[in-house]
């Protein structure tokens, strides 16, 4: 049958010669439909069927009552959703085979693959007779370009995108003029040479063609620099040109497209390009922005619909965009801007697994949008039209280069004096080298009217031969490059309690120096902004508790979920997360002699949870001594009170420690027993529990077993009314509770987020915790 | 008024030396010191506290400390002034001042380690050498103080945490009867190798010298 399918698609085309009755349009899929229902309409059963290439069935008809029909053939009905799937399963399918290769993924980038199988399959469609779809405009901006976008804008790295923002913006704006400029003003001079028959080119297209050239594209350079893992200052400083040099293109492009309509130019008109260029990228960033804001207040509400969650952050980036599309406004920091927006607020209010949902979403959608770009270039390349001129070509190649080498000099040159970390000529080198340019370029020239700008054509040639010059000479080059020039690479380290401690302390440090010095400078502002953010903004935007969560807390949080995940995933068993046998315990680094007995504080149960997860990050970091601590915390110093209480909680440890070994699956090295017991603790929801014995000033951590609610009870103080802790227990250091299993668990009021989040966690089966960028705590 | 400018070029000149700023910088800084001083020859306390702004920062205590510290101002006894001129003042500052363009990889890490070296004494109050718990909590409770609704206990695990983190990465084995002191300077820059220190602990000098005519600072 699906071969079936698969022969009509492809023969289908050739019947118009033996049937006259189908149309001879055979691209277009709007008459086809109409003609079909046409025919079935003549046929005596009004069942809905015919076969498109059977020119006898009309015939057939009039002569005899057909049978009922049991098996048919309908494809025409499915033709569009049909072809539409085959070809991102194509894509899909591309994606898989390359990395099912490794050897190849290695030296060649998957954008020149995919650009290579797009050609081979362009050119098996026009083997058959059938001509090869085009890229279309429409689709490329409206469907293809939005995913990639969003994922890049929810996910970019502001801490880094604002500390280089001035940077980035002297690339986007400056660099694309100049680019832009560069190119269309030489190619202007070398159509007016003689020899060469490219008279007809006025200036305008010219300059348009050079505009639309220049722009570094944002789908090229994430394809190509996600697989060299460069460090992270060049890795931002390129792509967000890329990102913000929308608005200069989108300018540029309407403005010179208006000028070849209008014919001439004025000084005016030139001003109000200015001003248009600020209202575009402006008017696109505050659009961005409202919806931003629009989706972070409703996911304030969301505790109860959390499914839908996801749905409501892809709706309102997606209409931001298309807000500002409708405008003429730029579409693409629209996007930038809404995602970047909302994604603090929104991450702390929704549940993990919609985070989780929106993460893998968003990537598999750029994922296959990124390749079907890839692919239908390499088919529109075959489809053509094409007209090549050798000498127009090869001098736009020249020129792009020349001109980007060029402006990265010249404006390395500018920013580097308002710069403290300077740019090297190894980071020059790269951000020249890593300029670019892909479908966008190519969507936009399709988009021109071939009535005002008769040398379209040309322009589509030279277009896909400079995207073909970028992608693969330079997309395959830059990575042994970036090697031999040393370059330094991403740091793929974990960001520990003491670097974010410390990254706070030199925020306040600086801002507080800054305020000495009478300064006004990066810091003070970004305070500023910081204690706006934390006065209004968060509480308006953020649901309950979380809004008062300071950040380090957040980034515990986000820090505890992470090794948790870990845990899970590396089945608990041998290898361990951040493994690094230390036999330090709490009680090292506690003064020997007791400290004075605190006065008991009122712990309300969000901050004991928080207190129980910051606790836990110590027992999952450092397993190997847990079998010591549990021993030597357990000898207690027999003048401290509650001896008795110490005893009896030591004989449970030890009837615990035998049940966790029945309960052991793998053979786990005998020296880590509980804590491989604990690992498996780790994946069971039920069993998450951690009791301390109070003992100043050390923190001690009772077991309790997973299979046996019961035992859950005993030790269980924790009622989801949130009782307060017996007093008893309380003699100053930490005490931590049980949290109550998952069917107590269930009606619990939802705005306790920190608990229900954890657990939810724990039953996730959860991704590999890869993402470094997610890493960055939300707000710098 | 003519001998005192003479006097004072030669003075900024030292200072310039010294320091690493520019002549120019310099000049601001002047006026930024009698602008806080009120004229007076000398700083204290009293001046760094009356800045509005700096009201607002949670470790402002630490960071007027820091100008009084004689361990940041190159002496080799411990202790602090109760008034600073205007030499310690630019000293102090000249932790913050930008590595120039052409430094090389020694130099940097001498930076490195003279920045990280401003740190630990802000975090070292009692002038032990080592930053023991207690010092470690009091900075994560002074940098959680803003937050009215996060309470000592919470500051306390957090500090606690770290300090095992610091002790885990450092030291690593340890027998349950040991006992560690604190972090030292060397575990100190262990722990913060990945945190760039001499790019980010910097702020801009060059312009001060509009802002410090601003009144109501």
């Amino acid at each position: 049958m699906f071969i079936c399918f698969f022969k009509n698609f492809f023969f289908t085309r050739t019947t118009p010669l033996t049937n006259p009755q189908i149309s001879g349009k055979t691209r277009d899929l709007a008459t086809l439909p109409p003609l079909h229902w046409m025919q079935s309409n003549e046929e005596t059963p009004p069942i809905a069927f015919s076969k498109p290439n059977n020119g006898d069935e009309k015939n057939g008809n009039k002569t005899t009552k057909k049978s009922f029909p049991v098996l048919s053939l309908n494809y025409e009905n499915v033709r569009l959703p049909f072809e539409i799937s085959l070809w991102v399963l194509l894509a899909s399918l591309m994606k898989l085979g390359f990395h099912l290769m490794p050897r190849l993924s290695s030296i060649v980038p998957e954008s020149c693959l995919l650009i290579v199988v797009g050609l081979l399959v362009g050119g098996l469609i026009k083997l058959v007779g059938k001509a090869p779809p085009v890229l279309e405009s429409n689709i490329f901006f409206f469907y293809l370009l939005p995913p990639i976008i969003l994922d890049a804008g929810y996910f970019l790295p502001i801490r880094q995108f604002t500390e280089n923002l001035g940077t980035i913006l002297m690339f986007a704006v400056v660099g694309t003029l100049w680019n832009a400029f560069f190119v269309g003003g030489l190619l202007y001079g070398v159509c007016q040479l003689e020899g060469t028959n490219l008279a007809g080119v006025n200036l305008l297209s010219c300059l348009l063609f050079g505009s639309v050239i220049s722009a570094v594209d944002p789908v090229a350079v994430l394809a190509v620099f996600e697989e060299i893992h460069i460090n992270e200052l060049l890795h931002i400083l390129v792509f967000g040109e890329s990102l913000l040099n929308d608005a200069v293109t989108v300018v540029l492009y309407h403005l010179f497209e208006e000028f070849t309509n209008a014919g001439t130019i004025t000084v005016t008109d030139g001003f109000l390009g200015i001003v248009c260029f600020l209202v575009v990228s402006l008017g696109g960033i505050v659009v961005g922005a409202i919806y931003g804001i629009l989706a972070a207040f409703t996911s304030r509400f969301t505790s109860h619909t959390r499914v839908i969650e996801p749905l409501f952050i892809f709706v309102y980036s997606y209409m931001a965009y298309l807000s500002a599309e409708v405008f003429h406004l730029s579409g693409i920091m629209a996007l930038i801007a809404c995602g970047a927006v909302m994604r603090p607020y929104v991450e702390a209010n929704i549940s993990h697994k919609s985070h989780t949902t929106i993460k893998y979403f968003l990537k598999m959608w750029s994922s296959v949008s990124d390749t079907l770009i890839f692919i239908f270039l390499g088919v529109s390349t075959v489809a053509g039209p094409h007209e090549w001129n050798w000498i127009f070509v090869v001098a736009t190649l020249v020129f792009c280069l020349v001109a980007r080498v060029l402006g990265v000099i010249g404006l390395t040159f500018v920013i580097n004096k308002f710069r403290i970390v300077k740019l090297t000529s190894k980071d020059q080198f790269i951000i020249a080298y890593g300029g670019l340019r892909g479908a966008i370029a190519f969507s936009l020239v399709y988009l021109l009217n071939p009535k005002h700008f008769p040398m379209r054509n040309m322009f589509l040639t030279a277009i896909i031969t400079v995207i073909f010059f970028t992608v693969f000479v330079q997309g395959m080059t830059i990575r042994p490059l970036v090697d031999l020039l040393a370059v330094k690479k991403k740091q793929e380290t974990k960001r520990s309690i003491n670097e974010e401690i410390h990254t706070q302390f030199l925020d306040h440090l600086l801002t507080g120096i800054e305020d000495i010095c009478g300064h006004y400078g990066h810091h003070h502002w970004k305070d500023k902004l910081n204690r706006f953010n934390k006065k209004y903004v968060k509480k308006c935007l953020i649901a309950g508790e979380r809004s008062k969560e300071p950040q380090l807390i957040a980034f515990y949080h986000k820090m505890e979920m992470k090794q948790a995940i870990e845990l899970v995933e590396s089945g608990g068993g041998s290898k361990l997360p951040s493994a690094m046998p230390s036999t330090v315990s709490m009680q090292n680094i506690q003064p020997k002699k007791p400290p004075q007995d605190r006065a008991l504080p009122q712990l309300s149960k969000a901050r004991e949870e928080e207190i129980r997860k910051i606790l836990r990050t110590n027992l999952q970091r450092t397993r190997q001594r847990l079998r010591s601590y549990n021993r030597h915390t357990l000898i207690a110093d027999p003048f401290e009170d509650g001896l008795d209480e110490i005893l009896i909680k030591r004989k449970k440890m030890k009837e615990l420690e035998k049940k966790m070994n029945n309960y052991l699956t793998v053979p786990a090295p005998p020296a880590d027993s509980p804590s491989v017991a604990r690992a498996r603790l780790a994946s069971d929801p039920q069993a998450w529990g951690l009791k301390s014995v109070t003992e100043i000033p050390t923190i001690k951590v009772e077991l309790v077993s997973p299979q046996n609610p019961e035992s859950v009870k005993v030790v269980d103080e924790f009622s989801k009314k949130g009782s307060q802790p017996k007093g008893s227990e309380e003699e100053g250091g930490l005490t931590m509770r049980v949290p109550s299993s998952e069917k107590q668990r269930k009606d619990k009021t939802p705005d306790e987020e920190p608990q229900p989040r954890f657990m939810r966690c724990l039953s996730d089966p959860g991704p590999a915790a890869e993402d470094e960028d997610e890493d960055e705590p939300f707000l710098p | 008024m003519g001998a005192s400018q003479s006097g004072r070029v030669h003075m900024f000149q030292d200072l310039a030396d010294k320091t690493g700023f520019s002549i120019e910088q310099i000049n601001n800084l002047r006026n930024r010191f009698m602008y806080l001083t009120q004229d007076e020859d000398t700083l204290r306390r009293e001046h760094l506290e009356n800045i509005s702004n700096l009201a607002l920062n949670p470790i402002r205590r630490q960071i007027i400390e820091a100008f009084f510290d004689k361990r940041n101002l190159g002496e080799k006894e411990k202790g602090c002034l109760q008034e600073i001129g205007f030499e310690e003042f630019v000293m102090v500052l000249s932790f913050f001042r930008p590595p120039k363009p052409r430094t090389s990889d020694e130099e940097m890490k001498n930076i490195k380690k003279e920045k990280l070296r401003f740190l630990f004494n802000m975090h070292d109050t009692d002038n032990d050498g080592v930053i023991t718990l207690d010092e470690y909590r009091r900075v994560v409770e002074e940098l959680l103080s803003s937050y009215e609704t996060i309470g000592a206990e919470t500051a306390k695990a957090i500090s606690d945490a770290a300090m095992l983190e610091v002790a885990s990465v450092t030291v690593g084995q340890m027998g349950p009867d040991e006992f560690y002191e604190g972090i030292t300077f060397e575990q100190f820059m262990q722990i913060l190798k990945n945190v760039e220190i001499e790019t980010k602990m910097n702020i801009h000098f060059w312009n001060l010298d509009k802002r410090t005519m601003q009144c109501g600072k």
